[in-house]
């Protein structure tokens, strides 16, 4: 091997870098959609490299379904203050007032698809034309199949079967108005991937990564944890385990694996040796087999 | 192979490897790849139950591989793959990223667009049919696309009792055809991929065979020769101002290298403008980097202060792209509505957008047989053809043979904004 040769990781990140720097200057108004989870807290990295020494020139947006571990919160708050990124909140919570959302039913009441309906309002509010997601191929069948440049109708839907054919290095990224698109420049990594480059590059992420004692409720295989937004059923009960989170969303949906990782060291041999994916966690994706699918059609994340 | 053995150290000094694979329907593409990425650990146990459990309620007979890769719940319902898949996997040394495309003719923009990026392609072969038609179309399109690695599977082995003359028939025909290829490396390998012979672990049904297992072969092909270290070629992304105290007057140059190797205090010239000046540093966030080269994301600052921009390339002096609005293009046709002769395309080639007439249809190719038919100027969906575009400015390109990044072109409806041509500078 000579010595002009680039590791995986580091291709990777050229990768998703070059993807930032297309979407800066083919788009008006690009945001960066911000969850306080680690494929975000590297998508903010990055965006800082591609642009460097200049400033991210879009803001981040976070939206916000009050269900979220506080510790996401703080860790999010935190992060803006440290880059000086500009942050753009829109809550679920909000669009339920004005009776855009409605709760589901239920003991535990999940609002992740309510996300989208915020999302949707939010793009349009701040005529978006591009967000930025950190989802990534391996996560998830439906996911795999989709573009780094992303087109949505000006519904915001997505159309698997109708998707533009992506080559070499160039990204389309035409469109009409009202239209926008969805970018992702991690669609190469993979969650062993996010890790690495998380410890090389030492970046922060929220506590609940790293393992902690907390109360949870085994729930159809699902160790949820304990919060206001949940009610037990029957006879369940919550007991004390050490536990850790590997993805971090709401607290309804989100299961907790047992866990001793205190490190980032801990949590890449964890992941290494793991049999299960990380959604094997999440109870959205547990809904139905294309549960993934039928949410993005409708312009989720 | 096992994952778990993997530090952190090895894993920061991986390469990576894009590889497509293209086969025709029941050649057992799905299942070696499912082989590979469940040989290597990529697969995971709820991924694999879930598969089991839509095997077992769509009355498939065993555990179904193929709804691993298969994630549409049109492909799934209709049992074929619609789409490009991409699966990852990695091994102790390599990371690898499949690029899993259908072989049916109606899907040859799928194959186009997954060998785009491809380092190599394997191509199936069914031990008992032989070379056919669709064998010939794979190998065309990958030599097209220029993957400078093929490694042709002959499988089904097994139902050919492992026998020698299977695969020497098998490879001889290959040669044969691909003699008139541009193939630089070609490997051949007999395989089982339902019984896993020479896929992960070396087969002891075949002792005839000398060579390494698929696997053996994907982790040591050379692949850091194949990009192009000698043509210097920087396309601007983006100009960075900062505009701020620290950085009150800063310029840098924001792309990617793709080709050869800028160096601070190299001399460079900018085009179109034709200005020269020294490159002044490489930077990056994490500092400056003596040497930037492909496929690094860098930011070029110069000596002087010429005017540079987003579509503009930074070349050497004595190394510079063609310049020209006249372009030969070997072209895939992506979209249902044909090629019109005399119509008018946006065109995207590296950063730099401009927009075209199609002034001639020189000749399609009989993809099967790599005729050259002169007479038939009808380009449509799936189609492969000769074609002249005259761009509205000149483009600073190189040959697609040359240099993948400079040499390729996309085609894009006015209309429809849908990305319809991929295109190959001769």
């Amino acid at each position: 091997m000579n010595s002009y040769h680039l590791t995986h990781l580091k291709q990777l990140e050229s990768e998703a870098i070059f993807i930032m720097r297309e979407v800066a200057s083919q788009f008006e108004k690009p945001v960066l959609l911000f969850s306080g989870g680690k494929d975000s807290i590297v998508m903010v990295r990055l965006a800082q490299k591609a642009f460097w020494p200049a400033k991210i020139p879009f803001p981040l947006m976070h939206i916000d379904t009050g269900h979220n571990f506080s510790e996401t919160i703080d860790f999010r708050d935190k992060l803006v203050e440290k880059t000086g990124a500009k942050l753009i909140v829109r809550s679920v919570e909000d669009s339920i007032k004005q009776g855009k959302a409605v709760e589901e039913k239920g003991p535990n009441p999940s609002r992740n698809g309510l996300q989208t309906i915020t999302l949707l309002d939010a793009i349009e509010e701040f005529q978006f034309d591009a967000a930025f997601g950190g989802a990534r191929r391996d996560e998830e069948k439906a996911r795999a199949k989709e573009r780094f440049f992303s087109h949505r109708d000006e519904f915001g839907q997505w159309d698997p079967k109708n998707q533009r054919p992506e080559l070499w290095n160039l990204f389309n990224g035409r469109k009409h108005p009202g239209e926008h698109f969805r970018v992702f420049p991690l669609s190469n990594w993979t969650e062993m991937d996010v890790w690495q480059y998380i410890a090389l590059e030492k970046l922060e992420i929220p506590t609940i990564y790293f393992s902690h004692d907390r109360e949870v409720v085994n729930r159809n295989n699902v160790l949820l944890a304990k919060s206001e937004y949940i009610t037990l059923i029957g006879n369940e009960q919550y007991e004390q385990r050490q536990i850790r989170f590997r993805t971090v969303g709401d607290m309804t949906c989100t299961g907790a694996v047992e866990s001793a990782a205190s490190s980032i060291e801990d949590i890449i041999q964890e992941v290494a040796a793991a049999r299960e994916t990380e959604r094997g966690g999440r109870a959205d994706d547990k809904r139905s087999e294309a549960a993934m699918e039928d949410r993005k059609k409708q312009g989720y994340f | 192979m096992d994952n778990n053995t993997l530090s952190s150290k090895d894993y920061l000094n991986m390469d990576l490897l894009r590889f497509t694979t293209a086969g025709s329907v029941d050649d057992g593409k799905s299942t070696l790849i499912g082989r590979l990425l469940y040989d290597s650990k990529a697969i995971f146990e709820d991924q694999l139950e879930a598969v089991e459990k839509s095997s077992e309620l769509r009355g498939d007979g065993y555990v179904n591989l193929a709804l691993v890769t298969d994630g549409l719940r049109a492909e799934r319902e209709q049992g074929i793959t619609i789409d490009v898949a991409y699966r990852y996997f990695a091994t102790p040394n390599r990371k690898f990223i499949i690029a899993d495309t259908p072989g049916h003719i109606q899907y040859t923009r799928n194959m186009v667009t997954g060998a785009s990026t491809a380092n190599l392609a394997i191509i199936l072969v069914d031990a008992r049919n032989g070379v056919v038609e669709q064998t010939c179309r794979h190998a065309f399109i990958a030599s097209l696309l220029q993957i400078k690695h093929l490694v042709v599977c002959v499988n089904k082995m097994d139902l050919v009792d492992y026998k020698e003359e299977f695969f020497n028939k098998i490879k001889k025909d290959f040669e044969d055809f691909s003699s008139k290829l541009d193939i630089p490396d070609l490997h051949y390998i007999p395989i089982s991929a339902l019984h896993g012979d020479n896929v992960v672990e070396k087969s002891t049904n075949m002792p005839w065979y000398k060579g390494g297992p698929l696997l053996y072969t994907l982790e040591n092909v050379h692949i850091s020769s194949d990009l192009n270290h000698v043509d210097s070629r920087f396309p601007i992304q983006r100009v960075i101002r900062p505009l701020s105290d620290e950085y009150h007057d800063f310029r840098g140059y924001a792309g990617r290298v793709e080709g050869g190797i800028f160096k601070a205090g190299d001399e460079v010239v900018a085009l179109p403008s034709g200005f020269t000046s020294k490159v002044k540093a490489i930077q990056t966030m994490d500092g400056p980097i003596e040497e930037a080269f492909p496929p690094m994301s860098v930011v070029m600052t110069l000596e002087d202060d010429i005017d540079v921009s987003r579509g503009d390339i930074i070349v050497k002096p004595n190394n510079q792209t063609k310049v020209g609005q006249d372009i030969e293009l070997m072209v895939c046709w992506l979209n249902e509505k044909a090629l019109v002769q005399g119509g008018k395309y946006a065109v995207k080639h590296t950063s730099k957008d401009v927009r075209c007439i199609v002034k001639d249809i020189r000749y399609k190719v009989n993809i099967n047989t790599l005729h050259k038919i002169e007479d038939d100027k009808n380009i449509g969906l799936n189609d492969i053809g000769r074609i002249l575009i005259r761009t509205t400015g000149p483009l600073f390109y190189d040959s697609y043979r040359k240099n993948r990044a400079t040499g390729s072109v996309i085609l894009i409806d006015e209309f429809t904004n849908e990305t319809v041509g991929a295109g190959m500078i001769i």
